[in-house]
């Protein structure tokens, strides 16, 4: 402990002005803030601060992202082996998708945090902590088949263009995260969608026997083969394995009760608004129920909740909707941007003939609508003081 | 039951270092200063030089701006040093007392027999004038308005806070007196608010010429301008005045006895201090006729004022003109290793990232430090938890960064004071300076309308 204090304090000069690495005082100050709290002491208004900070508000996302995460994981190594029907343990499945996984994360920390750290030196600022969210949430939502090159570029992308060209952290006005999705959505397509890219092995294996489709990719062929509901139905995982995450998707989002349980931390500790979550979910289902009422092809027909358990859209209201840069800010703004998030997914995903998945775009397009929604929230804010104003002269002139 | 104001947004922070009810009376102290940058804008114009011999109530200095507004010296004695900063800006004004003290005289006389112009003018040349403050802009009142209502807020929230409706023991005619004059001033109404959580002091829940309002909520609901919002809310165009409790006793004595006595009561708190009691002194006493053999080992941060809202002090200077309370806690320049990943059992916090979330009744002894670096707003929405006004805080701090008068008015800062934004500024994890910020927006205001 000690020692570490020492140390540092010892090779701080060469990082500050004047020193050796001058250039690398940004980094300097990212490591050394992350191993010691620094001294820094109140000076004038609050003598003391809430022992909360970016820091800890960015761990806590990532714990509350822990349970996909690793669920996530041995779901890539359980569809793995159930291509071949080997009997395997569950250290031997989990390792598998372990090993797949892990290099994704990587790669996604290292592109980021470089890119970070290189705009943090140039701007004379200090690291922000922004991207120990982003970092796990790009290998969350892409298939496990990805290559590592596009998670790089998809990366890069997404935290210069996404983010710093806004000025960076808390000034980007789309999700970074989903920046990087849907660069990938729309550069590398074949890579992103279909039947293969959601097991690891199906490609190699050829098989036909198992179908590697999403159940919103099921959905999606119905059609315009015109498929009865009670065909496709057969096709449909359990509403069970489609809770627990026992079906093909993007790493993370298929396990509704590990999001769920994501979901509880972040409500608890007031990290994640609670109302964003609600809401979206409701308008998901709102919109669910209205697509049921004109039932015109078998997409229609499928029961609202189960458009919660299928794809992307529980992990997207529960860890993107919620972004607190890219989201509503006034509490009423945040009710009406969640309720039309999702009830915008549930339309692009039953209304449009190209994707399956309709959560991403819905999210872009309401971070879009954000800040309009909270200019007509603060505006009423505003009417009601003019109005006050108003009333107040009139009773004056009365006298 | 009369009707109860209630607010939910807030917090009360559960410190160590209560005061224990005990009135303790203090010794007259060593020294005694008028500090003019308690006075937030007042330029101050010297009356007195070094070795002048002063009574209690004669003028040590005035306003530049509005000479009418004096600043007098709360004992008798003899002004031992005039103590200037960068700039030659003058810092404190220090008097080494008598034993005996003189007074200067002043008009005596029941209120409701005086003009308003009397009562003004007597509490002008008095130097009491500056108790009187004024929404919006949260500065010394303008002596030539005529204010739509009159403020005391007679119960403090914050953190470790004087009890008034103890500290007011003995005053009762008195305050009964200050009101009495304040109710001149107004067109409107003289309101007392009160918590409604225990019974209120007879002195304010009795009291004659005023409307007693009851409140009940979390921090900051005992803030003047929390009260103010609810009750009659400042416009573009509108003044409203407060004056806190122990100066409307000090109005009442000035009317009563013709005497500037600036006797009040302070309360001794914080987790550094051993024996936090209540003392009876005299205004601008020092500090350390309080603190001297009752504050542990140790580098310290003394607050004249609560842990939120107060100015950080020399052990050596004193206490500030509108504080009733000495706050001191430890200053936290320890590094903690990986303290953002700690579970934090013992930590603080609004948000319940920390373990601490386990023991809500626990007494925390925080220290000084920022618990983080300085970091761009990022919309959590943890400001509007603590603030309960009808006011958007995150697009008014952005409107006063960006300067915009037109947009900082429409978005109602005329209706909030810096203090009002002090748990705005504790919770933020962004670690801003908030206070500073709006204190910024309103100079740019004072300056944009003058």
């Amino acid at each position: 402990m000690n020692f570490l204090r020492r140390t540092i304090d010892n090779i701080k000069p060469h990082f500050s002005k004047g020193g050796k690495f001058e250039k690398l005082s940004a980094t300097f100050e990212a490591f050394e803030t992350f191993l010691l709290v620094p001294g820094k002491v109140t000076q004038n208004g609050s003598h003391i601060r809430d022992s909360f900070d970016m820091k800890r508000m960015m761990a806590l996302v990532v714990i509350a992202m822990i349970p996909a995460l690793l669920f996530g994981m041995y779901n890539v190594g359980h569809l793995h082996f159930s291509l071949s029907s080997e009997s395997k343990t569950f250290w031997q499945i989990f390792g598998f998708g372990f090993l797949k996984v892990f290099p994704i994360i990587v790669v996604s920390y290292v592109t980021g945090l470089a890119i970070e750290f290189t705009f943090a030196q140039i701007r004379g600022h200090e690291v922000n902590e922004g991207f120990l969210v982003t970092g796990m949430l790009i290998p969350l939502i892409v298939p496990v088949n990805i290559s590592l090159w596009m998670v790089a570029v998809a990366t890069a992308f997404a935290v210069i263009i996404g983010k710093e060209v806004f000025g960076g952290t808390g000034m980007n006005i789309l999700n970074p995260a989903l920046t990087a999705r849907a660069f990938l959505f729309f550069a590398y397509p074949a890579d992103m969608t279909g039947d293969k890219v959601w097991i690891s092995g199906m490609n190699e294996a050829g098989l036909d026997t198992t179908s590697g489709a999403t159940a919103l990719g099921h959905l999606l062929q119905s059609v315009p083969e015109k498929t009865a509901f009670s065909d496709v139905a057969l096709k449909l995982p359990t509403d069970i394995d489609a809770f627990l995450g026992f079906i093909p998707g993007s790493i993370g989002e298929t396990s509704k009760l590990a999001i769920l349980i994501g979901a509880l931390i972040l409500i608890y500790t007031g990290v994640g608004s609670w109302k964003i979550i609600i809401s979206t979910f409701f308008g998901g289902l709102v919109m669910g129920w209205l697509l049921n009422a004109f039932s015109a092809n078998a997409y229609m027909e499928l029961p609202a909740y189960k458009h919660l358990l299928y794809g992307g859209f529980a992990f997207g209201a529960v860890f993107m909707a919620t972004d607190p840069v890219t989201a509503s800010q006034t509490e009423k703004g945040k009710w009406i941007y969640g309720f039309l998030t999702g009830m915008l997914a549930i339309l692009i995903r039953v209304l449009n003939p190209a994707y399956p998945e309709g959560m991403m775009l819905a999210i872009l397009l309401m971070n879009v609508f954000a800040p309009l929604i909270d200019y007509y929230i603060v505006e009423a804010n505003v009417k009601r003081r003019l109005r006050r104003l108003k009333n107040e002269s009139v009773k004056l002139n009365k006298q | 039951m009369p009707q109860v104001y209630k607010t939910k947004k807030g917090l009360d922070l559960n410190l160590k270092g209560k005061a224990e009810k005990i009135f303790i009376k203090a010794e007259l102290a060593d020294l005694y200063a008028v500090k003019p940058l308690d006075f937030h804008l007042v330029v101050p114009k010297l009356e007195v030089k070094e070795g002048d011999v002063v009574k209690a109530g004669s003028v040590l200095f005035h306003d530049k701006g509005n000479p009418a507004i004096k600043f007098t010296s709360p004992v008798s004695g003899t002004v031992t040093s005039i103590i200037r900063g960068e700039r030659r800006v003058i810092q404190e004004v220090e008097i080494k007392p008598t034993p005996d003290q003189k007074y200067e005289k002043f008009t005596k006389g029941d209120p409701a027999d005086l003009d308003r112009d009397t009562i003004i003018s007597n509490l002008l040349s008095s130097g009491l004038w500056p108790a009187v403050k004024q929404r919006p802009y949260n500065i010394i009142a303008n002596p030539s308005d005529t204010p739509k209502s009159i403020f005391i807020s007679a119960f403090d929230t914050a953190p470790l806070a004087p009890d008034y409706d103890f500290l007011i023991q003995g005053s009762e005619k008195e305050f009964q007196y200050g009101v009495d004059a304040l109710s001149r001033l107004t067109a409107g109404k003289v309101h007392i608010n009160v918590s409604d959580e225990y019974p209120a002091s007879s002195a304010f829940s009795k009291a004659r010429n005023a409307q007693v309002n009851y409140f009940r909520g979390p921090h900051p609901a005992g803030n003047v301008g929390v009260q103010i919002h609810r009750l009659d809310p400042v416009n573009k165009g509108e003044v409203v005045w407060c004056v806190g409790p122990q100066e409307v006793v000090m109005i009442g004595r000035l009317f009563m006895n013709g005497i500037y006595d600036a006797s009040k009561v302070v309360v001794l708190t914080g987790s550094e201090v051993v024996k936090a009691r209540y003392y009876k002194l005299i205004s601008g006493a020092c500090i350390r006729s309080i603190t001297d053999h009752n504050v542990n080992e140790g580098r310290h941060r003394y607050i004249s004022g609560n842990v939120l809202t107060g100015t950080k002090a020399d052990p050596n200077g004193y206490i500030g003109y509108y504080d009733s309370q000495v706050t001191v806690i430890p200053e936290g320049f320890e590094r903690e290793l990986l303290g953002w990943a700690m579970p934090g059992f013992g930590k603080l916090s609004f948000s319940r990232t920390f373990f601490s979330w386990l023991t809500p009744r626990r007494e925390f002894r925080v220290n000084t430090n920022m618990h983080g670096g300085h970091r761009a707003f990022v919309a959590t929405g943890i400001y509007e938890r603590v603030l309960p006004m009808d006011i958007y805080p995150m697009q008014l701090f952005k409107a006063i960064l960006i300067e915009d008068i037109d947009l900082m008015e429409r978005l109602g800062i005329y209706e909030v004071a810096e203090e009002d934004f002090a748990l705005c500024e504790f919770v933020c994890p962004s670690k801003t300076e908030i206070q500073a910020l709006v204190r910024n927006g309103l100079d740019m205001m004072i300056k944009e309308m003058s």
